[in-house]
């Protein structure tokens, strides 16, 4: 072998490249770098029905994603879908009496947990549950009462006449 | 009726015996990663040939790959309404699947080839006796660096090769086709999950590059040593080696993508 520098020159260039790759993939191409090792604190929230609520789902405030949900599971006891959320310490400063909605983005969109801050002064902390909630909207039962309501109308409007 | 039986025996035997031959060899390969290790010289080469040359056709059908990727996605996505998706298909496809699957199989073409056409004319101009002859093991001498060097290859490979096809997606999309530039990275980032979607493929890229790599160097070394025996050899290292590769692929994505 005779040109082993250059050879040494680009098996390192090589590597190096393979390497960058890597941290491009990391860094620009998934989440790492928004939502990686930060320290963040679990909230949970009940809610009547979390409809499509996935794992992973965005947690956000003002429309800023703050966290994600951690686990969502069923209580056999009060019927309700218990959510737990991880939210970023920096975001340590939500007050108590905050309301948990989910709402989807779009029509047809994800679903994801909006909090909104109240006025209390005492904040939320690790382990700390979300008194005040708001489900799902689920877009099957609002077309369903919505055509139900609507055939009621019809019905009552056809009884005076 | 006699004979069938006798030819599926005799086939039985044969692929039983390869199978275990090939076993072997593999033991013998990894059981001379230590005495490589102190010889860092071997593998620099080995990386060079088998690792840098492979770079450019990595990187190019990378790009074009994922400049098709945007093409099509953006067809398909802009029926629905949904091509500021465009960045989740391209990078989502490429990282999971593509990345690893098309540069095992060009890998196996370009690199595995050449490896097994090199360790048969070896074998068939008795350079392998002669090391022999001289108290060298062949298989720690020639086929362990060889092998360290596709094992490590293939992951870096398959990485750049999703980087410069996600990069080539961009391209198409926003640049050619008028996607936001915004949504096309940031939808992608909301979406790929760094452990689940691209630690997987570098698994998948690791495991594929062990495989085609045995794969190479043992049908080199098992070739007859003639020349038809080493065009063979050749040939049976790239179909064995994309049918390992594809038969894996499913598993491997049944197993790490099957509970979403």
């Amino acid at each position: 072998m005779q040109h082993t520098a250059t050879q040494d020159t680009l098996v390192g260039l090589f590597v190096t490249a393979g390497i960058a790759g890597l941290f491009f993939l990391a860094l620009q191409v998934s989440n790492l770098s928004s939502f990686g090792s930060e320290e963040t604190y679990t909230v949970t929230a009940n809610f009547e029905s979390s409809g499509g609520l996935k794992v992973k789902s965005a947690v956000s405030a003002a429309g800023v994603k703050i966290g994600k949900v951690t686990a969502i599971r069923f209580d056999p006891k009060t019927y309700q879908s218990v959510v737990s959320m991880a939210i970023e310490s920096q975001y340590a400063t939500l007050p108590e009496d905050t309301t948990a909605s989910i709402f989807t983005a779009g029509l047809l969109g994800e679903q994801y947990v909006n909090l909104e801050a109240g006025g209390s002064d005492d904040v939320l902390k690790n382990g700390s549950k979300i008194d005040i909630t708001q489900s799902a909207i689920i877009l099957e039962k609002v077309i369903g009462q919505f055509l139900f309501k609507s055939a009621e109308e019809k019905a009552q409007g056809e009884k005076k006449e | 009726m006699m004979q069938f039986f006798q030819r599926l025996g005799a086939d039985t035997r044969t692929s039983f015996t390869k199978l275990g031959r090939a076993t072997y060899f593999l033991v013998a390969t990894l059981a001379g990663i230590l005495s490589v290790l102190p010889r860092p010289r071997l593998l620099m080469n080995q990386l060079f040939s088998v690792g840098v040359l492979s770079f450019l056709i990595i990187t190019i059908s990378g790009l074009f790959v994922g400049m098709v990727l945007g093409l099509q996605g953006f067809y398909i996505l802009s029926d629905f309404g949904a091509e500021e998706s465009l960045g989740i298909m391209v990078a989502a496809s490429l990282v999971r699947e593509l990345g690893p699957v098309v540069t095992a199989l060009l890998f196996a073409g370009r690199a595995g080839s050449a490896l097994t056409a090199e360790i048969g004319l070896m074998k068939a101009t008795e350079q392998l006796s002669g090391m022999e002859m001289m108290a060298i093991d062949p298989i720690r001498r020639i086929i362990t660096p060889r092998f360290l060097a596709g094992f490590i290859s293939m992951p870096l490979l398959a990485v750049l090769f999703s980087a410069v096809g996600i990069i080539g997606g961009q391209l198409v999309g926003s640049g050619l086709l008028g996607v936001d530039d915004g949504s096309y990275w940031s939808q992608m980032q909301n979406q790929i999950d760094f452990y689940d979607d691209i630690i997987n493929g570098i698994i998948k890229s690791v495991i594929f590059g062990f495989v085609t790599s045995w794969i190479a160097l043992f049908e080199g070394y098992d070739a007859i040593p003639t020349s038809e025996g080493v065009s063979r050899a050749t040939t049976r290292t790239v179909v064995n080696s994309a049918f390992s590769i594809l038969i894996l692929d499913f598993i491997l994505t049944a197993l790490m993508f099957g509970d979403k």
